[in-house]
């Protein structure tokens, strides 16, 4: 499978959550269609590794070269858990104080 | 076509049409219930790329712990549908074009690149992906950002905590 492929698959969902941060009002489905994006990058990542270890074994028949993609996918993931958390507990004080998540309201609140 | 090709396609059309239903649907947790069969797409992904480790951890991790956590804020606080303003059909207009010129930019970047043409992904096989020589690589060469993570985890529960306090 050439690498153009995935490539052209992960952009395709990178600009399907671009377009969705860029459209929607909730600010649930923003930070939803962010996870979008960031799962598109961990698949391009994951297909890159591939790549360099398929190009690494045809040198040596024992080699972990691009595993560190992989790795780095992990890390990924950890980052995306812990931010989840966080951006959910602002938008849940922000909903206790104005009773809404709609971001053009929560824009116009500047004080 | 080969039958690996087959799944290529049959998986990414189905990821590729669940986000656009994330973005079309107007009940937010039909978004969510979208959005976790995208994560399940990309997982069939992985397994075809035979990262195996990564696409349980995807499925534990997104679809099982942090989709799960979007579903209780949303029916914690009761989002009814998004209401429509007839402004909206402007915003949403210039939203895809401006997405769909990024999509255009990117895609002809990659075909212009001439140093990607040859180079396969190698599909189906492959040692890495497993579990023991990730875990190995984790934990020798990645130790430090191994237990930088667990702290970056503990500074996220805390913030989380003191921000939900009243």
């Amino acid at each position: 499978m050439p690498i153009q492929y995935y490539i052209f698959f992960c952009l395709t969902l990178f600009s399907i959550g671009v377009v969705g941060v860029l459209t929607r009002r909730n600010a649930i489905i923003v930070f939803m269609c962010i996870e979008l994006m960031l799962n598109a990058v961990n698949l391009l990542l994951v297909s890159f590794s591939k790549m360099q270890h398929a190009a690494a074994l045809k040198l040596d028949a024992v080699s972990t070269a691009g595993i560190d993609a992989q790795i780095f996918v992990f890390f990924i993931m950890v980052v995306a858990a812990a931010e989840v958390s966080v951006g959910l507990a602002i938008i849940v004080m922000m909903f206790r104080n104005t009773h809404s998540i709609d971001i053009n309201f929560l824009n116009r609140l500047k004080n | 076509m080969s039958t690996i090709e087959i799944l290529f396609y049959i998986l990414s059309a189905f990821a590729i049409v669940s986000a656009i239903m994330v973005l079309i649907s107007k009940n937010p947790i039909h978004s969510v219930l979208w959005l976790i069969l995208v994560f399940f797409a990309i997982s069939g992904h992985y397994i075809l790329l035979n990262a195996q480790f990564l696409a349980i951890v995807n499925i534990i991790v997104y679809a099982g712990a942090i989709m799960v956590l979007f579903l209780f804020v949303i029916m914690l606080m009761n989002v009814k549908s998004d209401n429509e303003p007839q402004k909206k059909l402007l915003i949403k207009f210039i939203g895809v074009i401006s997405g769909g010129s990024l999509l255009t930019l990117l895609i002809s970047l990659v075909k212009q690149t001439v140093q990607l043409n040859g180079k396969t992904v190698l599909m189906k096989e492959g040692t890495i992906g497993l579990i023991h020589p990730l875990g190995k690589a984790l934990f020798s060469d990645y130790v430090v950002p191994f237990e930088i993570s667990s702290v970056l985890f503990l500074s996220a529960m805390v913030g989380a905590v003191i921000i939900g306090k009243k």
